[in-house]
């Protein structure tokens, strides 16, 4: 049963590890505006477009 | 959207009052955006407004259709600047102050946080329990189930000093106030199970309750978070629509300056400018200039009538002719309002008296769980029982009791159907609204602005030649005449036309004069007075053409009225305003009660008539006249068009034009009252089957923990029945 001493210990340093990280998510504002979240997910960033139209012409 | 787009063209003033200095020589300021729905809008506004030099910061808050935007201090920009580049790219935006909100959003995190700590310790006091559980019956040594009681502890004390606060705190309040709510019940299982746990512990006992007393926290947490997050989301949504409205006001400082600032920031003694077309923005005397004002919001009464130096004006009195100056008087100094405030405050009053459905569960199963966990503890002692063993079985009847499903029953139906409401355009003000529309039985409508539609519309359309029309209204947007614009709508005014403030617009096209305006600038003297609103059109020296405004009726009155009478609940119109526009509303949606030219106190008078024959009244208003009535009725609904009063006496607001939420709201009121009582019963069911087992002494902390599980589910699971379906 040793094991124990170390096992519980891990799991609550993991599980601690988790709940600090949702604190911190909740406190910096990630869960602020979920719906832009999700689209902001999918939008091209505009330089971006412009680059890959360059090195595309001048694959070609 | 295009008369908001109008209001925030005709204001371009600075609007600095709504800007707030950041440290480090940064400006913030939030701004209201309407009609953003995907990234496609969001990237389009975010990259205008970046695009404006200095801007350092334009973020999009889709789900509150809100942008904040960040600039240095020392560059050129100014919040009409920002308004301008919005719509610019097609969005009418308007700047707003949401300091009122920032308190309810750290409660919310406050909640959100102690939900989270909870859950992390129900989880690993829970890993801890299976082990003792399944170690019981095998072989588990009683020094390792010691350990792991004594770890449980560790978690769990701290967890419940942190995670249990929302409830001790509610808890200590009602007894400080004498009284019993759900959250002394809640508070008195939890910290004596947890007392009795660690009495256990040290005495290296078998069982011990460290998992039902967190687990049980979290379940309500989880409950009240959902309830709090559905109720910010829907005030934000309420905010963002106000600040859409563009109520804001021109205040003449003291040098002659003219700054829009916001509401909360007029004062008594303040002066504000108010121009043709714009409503006042608080109570107060005219000082300078004279003004034909619509009072409708105000009275009800739809006749524009003359004001001059020294009259008294009430917020939501609409210029619809001239400009004028007036000096803010406290609140409660005018006649009206003096009066008004008197009505509401009396109305508030006995409204308080309604005990919420939870409430009343709660006062009669709080005394009735702690006198049989009492009675289970001093009758195991009586029979010779150890008396650890009798603390034991009278905590395990409080956490098998404890009202876990109860606590959830109301919010969990209460979050479901205010959600399936604001899709279907309605907020939910107050939070005991949807039980007390659920009893309703009679209709109360007020009729301008509530029945009809805020502005005045163009009656006589059908018998005007379709190209005059056209003519007439490229003519009319080049005026800011409230009626003009109305006439105008959306078409893109004429180029080179001349307004002559108070009389008219005029034009040359093709070589002959076009003149819109009074008879009179028309040259027209056979409008008789009394006709309601009238402007002329001519054309060269042809005849003058008559443009009739009147109140239109909403485009869904007369189903919304055939409706409610369709469930049985009888409707009825008061209103402020004259015998003749009442009858024919009344009669045009075919309710036989009506009533004209109701003061604030007859209307008071009148759902005290109903209260007595022992009706219950949804009245449904939104001028200052209603507001004492809408406090007074036992539920009340306001359009979002309403003055401030009324949207802050009302239970809940409409969204949009249309009247129909009123008939959705009876729907999921009754409803979510249905389902609220269905979940109450299956907790006192669950607790009949369940009290017994504890009170005999059968109950382990594993039933407990399934028991508690299982009932709090189907009472979830129960109330997303509270959603209506097929509602228009």
């Amino acid at each position: 049963m040793d094991v124990l001493l170390i096992l519980v210990p891990a799991a609550l340093f993991l599980g601690g590890l988790g709940l600090a990280a949702f604190i911190w998510a909740l406190k910096s504002g990630q869960y602020d505006d979920l719906d832009g979240a999700a689209w902001r997910a999918i939008m091209d960033d505009e330089d971006d477009d412009q680059d890959d139209a360059v090195s595309r012409v001048r694959n070609q | 959207m295009n008369a908001m787009a109008g209001q925030i063209e005709g204001t371009p003033v600075a609007k600095d009052s709504f800007v707030t200095a950041l440290p480090g020589g940064l400006c913030h300021l939030d701004l209201a955006v309407d009609g953003m729905h995907c990234a496609g809008c969001m990237r389009k506004i975010e990259k205008a407004v970046s695009a404006l030099p200095g801007v350092t910061l334009a973020r999009v808050n889709l789900t509150e259709k809100r942008l904040a935007v960040e600039w240095a201090e020392n560059a050129q920009i100014t919040p009409t600047g920002i308004v301008d580049t919005l719509r610019g790219v097609g969005f009418a935006a308007h700047p707003f102050d949401p300091g009122v909100n920032t308190s309810g959003d750290g409660e919310d995190k406050q909640l959100i946080k102690a939900m989270a700590v909870a859950g992390f310790a129900a989880m690993n006091i829970m890993l801890l329990s299976v082990s003792v559980w399944s170690g019981n019956v095998t072989d588990i040594a009683s020094e390792t189930r010691d350990l792991f009681h004594w770890i449980s502890a560790l978690i769990a004390l701290p967890a419940v000093a942190y995670a249990g606060r929302p409830f001790f705190d509610s808890a200590v309040k009602a007894l400080r106030a004498r009284s019993l709510n759900m959250d002394v019940p809640i508070s008195l299982a939890v910290l004596l199970a947890l007392f009795a746990s660690v009495l256990q512990t040290m005495r290296s006992a078998e069982h011990a309750y460290f998992d039902s007393a967190v687990m049980l926290l979290f379940f309500l947490l989880v409950g009240r978070t959902l309830d709090q997050v559905m109720r910010r989301r829907t005030r934000n949504a309420a905010e963002t629509l106000l600040a859409l409205k563009g109520e804001a006001a021109d205040r003449v400082d003291a040098d002659g300056t003219v700054r829009t600032v916001p509401l909360s920031a007029l004062g008594p003694g303040d002066r504000v400018h108010v121009a043709q077309g714009m409503r006042f923005p608080a109570d107060g005397a005219i000082d300078a200039g004279e003004v034909l004002v619509d009072q409708s919001l105000v009275t009800g009464e739809t006749d524009p009538v003359r004001l001059t130096e020294g009259d008294p004006v009430y917020a939501g009195a609409l210029a619809v002719e001239g400009a004028a100056t007036a000096t803010v008087t406290a609140a409660g100094s005018g006649t009206l309002l003096d009066e008004i405030n008197r009505l509401m405050e009396r109305a508030l009053e006995n409204r308080s008296r309604y005990l919420r459905l939870a409430d009343r569960a709660a006062k009669a199963y709080a005394p009735a769980v702690h006198i049989l966990a009492a009675l289970a503890f001093v009758g195991w002692l009586a029979i010779g029982a150890p008396w650890h063993q009798a603390l034991m079985i009278a905590v395990a009847v409080l956490i098998i009791t404890c009202p876990c499903a109860l606590g959830l029953a109301v919010p969990a139906a209460q979050v479901v159907a205010s959600g399936a409401l604001f899709k279907a355009g309605l907020v939910v003000n107050a939070g005991d609204m949807l039980e007390r529309l659920s009893e309703v039985d009679t209709v109360v409508f007020d009729k301008t602005g509530t029945l009809t539609l805020p502005n005045s519309h163009l009656q006589n359309a059908n018998d005007i030649p379709t190209d005059i029309l056209a003519r007439a209204r490229r003519l009319a947007g080049a005026s800011r005449h409230p009626l003009a614009r109305a006439l105008a709508g959306d078409v893109a005014p004429i180029a080179g036309a001349v307004e002559t403030p108070g009389e008219g617009v005029a034009a040359t096209v093709d070589g002959i004069e076009v003149r819109l305006g009074s008879p009179a600038f028309c040259g027209d003297d056979s409008v008789q007075s009394g006709e309601g609103s009238v402007i002329c059109y001519r054309e060269g020296s042809n005849p003058a053409i008559h443009f009739r405004f009147g109140q239109t009726l909403r485009s869904d009155a007369l189903e919304t009225v055939a409706a409610l009478k369709a469930r049985g609940l009888s409707v009825e119109v008061l209103s402020g305003d004259r015998d003749a526009p009442v009858r024919t509303v009344a009669e045009a949606l075919g309710v036989d009660h009506w009533r004209s030219g109701a003061k604030p106190a007859e209307k008071i008078a009148r759902l005290k008539a109903h209260a007595d024959a022992g009706r219950k009244v949804l009245m449904v208003g939104d001028g200052l006249n209603d507001a004492p009535s809408l406090a007074a009725a036992h539920a009340s609904l306001s359009p979002i068009s309403a003055v401030h009063v009324s949207q802050a006496a009302a239970d809940g607001l409409i969204l949009g034009e249309r009247l129909w939420p009123v008939v959705t709201a009876v729907d999921t009121a009754r409803r979510a009252s249905t389902v609220m009582r269905e979940n109450i019963a299956i907790s006192f069911a669950y607790n009949i089957i369940a009290v017994p087992i504890a009170v005999f002494g059968f109950v382990t902390p594993l039933i407990a923990a399934i028991a508690m599980s299982a009932s709090s589910i189907v009472v979830t699971l129960n109330s997303l029945r509270a959603k209506t379906r097929g509602t228009n």
